[in-house]
C-alpha cells in the first residue's frame, strides 16, 4: 500500500528508499511465515491459521502506529525544508536541501523563542519546587498526624476536583487583575506570581502523595523517635526519600504542566517577559512581510523546539510519567 | 500503650508523669485558689491555670492530640492557597452569575450596581452563538468519545496478545500525550491547509495528496471557505489522535490484571476470538471502560485548546468565518471573561451542571452495565 502510494506521487529518491526497506519487511515477514509452516507441519494448518491472525493484528498496530508517528515526521520535515520546497505541488517526503536556518530564525524572529523558553523554565521550576513543598507538608499532616476534622477536610478538599476548573477562572481572573498581578503589575512580579500562585496546590497531588506516606509504617515513626529525631528531619530524611517515585512523577507532570498551559497565561500574562512558549507559537509571530504570508517551514521548526524536549523528557522518564498518568485521568 | 510513651520523650514535650504532677498541681492549685482566692491572682491568671491544667490532662489521655496545631501548620499554605484560589471562587462565581451583566472594572471605576436576578442565565440561553457552542460541543464528545474508545479497546487488547515490538508500540502509542495540544494542532492544520487556491500547482497539502494518490478528489478541510464538516472531521481526527494514549494505558493496565483462567477456559470450549472479546474481555473490563468513558465526556465538554491549535483564536473557524462557527462552552466562557464576567460566570455554571448530569447519567448506566 505505502509502495503504490509513493510511486504515484513520483518523489525523490529517499522515498523509494523508504519503499524499498517497507517492500523488504513485508517479504521478510512471509519468508518467517512459510518457514514456521515448514518446520512444524503436524499442526500446520493451526499455525497458519494463529500466524495470520498474527500478521494482521501486526498490521493494524503498524497503521495505527503510522497514524500516530506521521504529524511527528511531517513536522520534522517540514521545519527542514526551504518556503518553495514546502509549496510544492507534489510534496516531497524528503527535503531537497535542508535549510537548518528555520530554526535559527525561529530564535532571532519575532517569536523570541529563548525568553520564552526561559520564562516557561522560570515558571516551570519555581512552581514545581513550591508546590512540591506545600504538597509534602499537606500530605503528611493528612497521612500521620491527628487532628479535629481532618476527614472532613480532606473530604471536602477531594470534592473540588469534581469542579470543572472554569468555574475557578472567571473569579481567578478577576482576583489577579484586582492584586494587579498581570503582565507587568507589582513592577514586573505580578505576571510571576499570576502564573505561579494560583495552580500551587494541587488537590489531587495531595491525595496521591497521602496514599503513599500512609504506605510507610507508624515503627518507623517510633523508631526515629526514640532516637530523638524531630518531625521535619523524620519527613526529611525518611518520608521523601521512600516516596522519591511519587515525587519525581509529580515533579514531571507539574513540569509538562507549566510547558503545555495555554488559556491561562493567555488571559494574564501575554507581555513578552512573561510570555510563555504555548502563548508566543500560536501568535502570527512568523508572518513575512516579503512573502505576505506565514513562513511556514519556520513555524514548524519552533512547533519541534517546543515538542522535542517532551518527546525526550518521556523517554527517559517514561515509568514516572506513566505512573502519575494512569492514576490521574488528567492531562498536565 | 508502651510505645505511645517512648513516643512522648521528645525534649519539648514533658515526660507523661511530669505531666500528670504538673497537671495535677495546676489543678489543685486552681481549685484551692477557687476556694481561697489569693489576693495577688487576678481573675485571668486563674482562667489560664485552670486551663492549662484541662490540656495537660488532656494530653497525657491522648498524647496525639497535642500535634494538633501542628498539623494545621503543616496544612497552613495549601490551605490559604486554597481559601483565595478555590473556596473564594466558588462563592464568588455563584454571587457574580446573579449580578446582570457583572464587570469587576466598570464596578471598580464608580458606585456601580448590578441588578440581582437571573438576567445572565437567560441571556446565556438565549444568545445563539451559545447555542451552537454548546451543539459543537456535544457533537465533538458524542462522536469521538465513543471513536476513540473503540479503537483505544481494539489497540489495548491487540497490544496485549503480543511480545515481539510490544514495548516500542506501546511507547509509540503513548507519544501523542506528551505532546502540546497548540504545537501539534498547528501541524495538524499545516497537514490539511491547501497551499494557495485548489487547483493550482501549488501543494493542496500532504492529505489531500494521500487521498488523490487513492483515487479521491482533494477536499478544503480548513481553508477559507471551507465547510462546517469539513473542520468537525479534521477536530475529530485530531481529538481522537490526542486521546488514544491516555485510554490505551488505563485498558491496558486493565487487561493485565485480568485473570488469565478466563480465557484458558474459553480455550478448552473452543470459543472464537471475536466471542470472547464480546463475552469476556469486554466485561472484565468494564469498570476501565466506564471509567475512561466518564473522564473522555467530561474532557470533552471542556475542549477548547485543541480548537484553537488549528484554527485561528479569534475567529474560532476557517478563515473568513463569522460568529465562531467551531466556538465550544469553554470558548464561550473565555470569549465574555474580559467585559462580562457576570455571563462568563453564569455560563461557568451551566457547563459545570451540564458536566455533572451527564456524569451522573454515565455513572447511572455503567452501574447497570458494568460487571465487577
Amino acid at each position: 500500500m505505502a509502495n503504490q502510494l509513493l510511486a504515484r506521487a513520483s518523489v525523490g529518491k529517499p522515498a523509494i528508499i523508504v519503499a524499498a526497506v517497507l517492500a523488504v519487511l513485508i517479504l521478510g515477514m512471509i519468508v518467517a511465515c512459510v518457514v514456521i509452516i515448514c518446520r512444524r507441519s503436524a499442526d500446520a494448518r493451526r499455525k497458519t491459521k494463529k500466524f495470520i491472525a498474527k500478521f494482521f493484528l501486526y498490521l493494524f498496530l503498524s497503521v495505527m502506529a503510522l497514524v500516530v508517528l506521521f504529524p511527528f515526521y511531517w513536522m520534522l520535515i517540514s521545519s527542514l525544508k526551504t518556503v518553495s520546497e514546502y509549496e510544492l505541488a507534489v510534496p516531497t517526503f524528503w527535503p531537497k536541501t535542508f535549510k537548518w536556518d528555520n530554526f535559527a530564525l525561529a530564535f532571532t524572529g519575532n517569536l523570541h523563542l529563548g525568553r520564552l523558553f526561559l520564562n516557561t523554565v522560570i515558571v516551570g521550576v519555581v512552581s514545581t519546587i513550591l508546590s512540591l513543598i506545600i504538597t509534602v507538608l499537606s500530605a503528611y499532616a493528612f497521612a500521620k498526624m491527628e487532628f479535629k476534622g481532618k476527614n472532613i477536610l480532606f473530604g471536602a478538599m477531594l470534592a473540588t476536583m469534581m469542579i470543572p476548573g472554569e468555574l475557578f477562572t472567571v473569579t481567578n481572573y478577576i482576583t489577579v487583575s484586582q492584586m494587579k498581578w498581570t503582565g507587568n503589575g507589582l513592577g514586573g512580579m505580578g505576571g510571576w506570581l499570576a502564573l505561579i500562585v494560583p495552580f500551587l496546590v494541587s488537590v489531587f497531588y495531595i491525595y496521591l502523595l497521602r496514599q503513599n506516606f500512609m504506605q510507610i509504617p507508624n515503627e518507623l515513626y517510633l523508631a526515629a523517635k526514640v532516637d530523638g529525631t524531630s518531625d521535619l528531619k523524620y519527613l526529611w530524611r525518611v518520608m521523601i526519600p521512600l516516596s522519591s517515585p511519587t515525587l519525581i512523577s509529580i515533579t514531571i507532570l507539574k513540569m509538562m504542566g507549566a510547558w503545555n498551559s495555554y488559556i491561562w497565561p493567555n488571559l494574564v500574562a501575554r507581555d513578552l517577559n512573561h510570555r510563555l512558549v504555548t502563548v508566543g507559537l500560536r501568535g502570527e509571530a512568523f508572518f513575512d512581510e516579503i512573502l505576505n504570508k506565514t513562513n511556514m517551514p519556520a513555524q514548524m521548526a519552533a512547533v519541534v523546539l517546543v515538542t522535542i524536549p517532551l518527546l525526550i523528557v518521556f523517554l527517559i522518564f517514561r515509568k514516572y510519567i506513566v505512573r502519575g498518568v494512569s492514576r490521574s485521568g488528567i492531562k498536565g | 500503650m508502651d510505645e505511645e510513651k517512648i513516643l512522648t520523650e521528645e525534649p519539648e514535650e514533658p515526660v507523661p508523669e511530669e505531666a500528670a504532677a504538673e497537671a495535677e498541681s495546676a489543678l489543685n492549685e486552681a481549685l484551692n485558689e477557687e476556694e481561697a482566692p489569693a489576693p495577688e491572682l487576678t481573675e485571668r491568671e486563674k482562667r489560664r491555670a485552670a486551663r492549662k491544667a484541662e490540656k495537660e490532662h488532656r494530653n497525657l489521655v491522648s498524647p496525639k492530640k497535642k500535634n494538633q496545631w501542628k498539623a494545621w501548620l503543616y496544612l497552613l499554605p495549601a490551605l490559604a492557597i486554597l481559601a483565595v484560589f478555590t473556596v473564594w471562587p466558588i462563592i464568588n462565581t455563584v454571587r457574580i452569575s446573579f449580578l446582570e451583566d457583572y464587570n469587576f472594572l466598570t464596578q471598580k471605576g464608580g458606585e456601580v450596581s448590578f441588578a440581582v436576578n437571573f438576567n445572565n442565565f437567560s441571556n446565556v440561553v438565549h444568545y445563539r452563538g451559545f447555542l451552537t457552542c454548546m451543539g459543537n460541543t456535544m457533537l465533538l464528545t458524542v462522536i469521538t468519545v465513543p471513536v476513540s474508545t473503540m479503537l483505544a479497546l481494539l489497540i489495548a487488547v491487540g497490544l496485549n496478545s503480543i511480545k515481539w515490538l510490544k514495548k516500542v508500540f506501546q511507547t509509540i502509542f503513548f507519544l501523542p500525550y506528551v505532546t502540546n495540544a497548540i504545537a501539534i494542532g498547528m501541524v495538524f492544520k499545516a497537514m490539511f491547509e491547501i497551499i494557495g487556491p485548489v487547483n493550482s500547482p501549488n501543494s493542496v497539502g500532504i492529505i489531500n495528496t494521500i487521498i488523490k494518490a487513492f483515487g479521491g478528489n482533494a477536499v478544503n478541510w480548513v481553508n477559507e471557505g471551507s465547510s462546517y464538516w469539513a473542520n468537525m472531521a479534521v477536530l475529530m481526527f485530531f481529538i481522537v489522535w490526542n486521546a488514544l494514549p491516555f485510554k490505551i494505558l488505563v485498558l491496558l493496565g486493565g487487561l493485565q490484571n485480568v485473570n488469565k483462567q478466563y480465557y484458558d477456559a474459553a480455550k478448552v470450549d473452543g470459543t472464537s476470538r471475536f466471542r470472547v472479546f464480546w463475552r469476556i474481555t469486554v466485561p472484565l473490563l468494564s469498570p476501565m471502560i466506564a471509567y475512561v468513558v466518564i473522564t473522555g465526556f467530561i474532557g470533552g465538554f471542556k475542549e477548547y485548546t485543541s480548537i484553537i491549535g488549528i484554527f485561528d483564536e479569534s475567529l474560532m473557524g476557517p478563515p473568513g468565518s463569522i460568529g465562531k462557527p467551531l466556538n465550544t462552552m469553554v470558548g464561550y466562557i473565555y470569549g465574555t471573561i474580559n467585559n462580562n464576567q457576570g455571563r462568563a460566570s453564569a455560563a461557568a455554571l451551566i457547563l459545570f451542571a451540564v458536566i455533572f448530569v451527564v456524569t451522573m447519567i454515565n455513572l447511572y448506566v455503567s452501574k447497570k452495565k458494568v460487571h465487577y
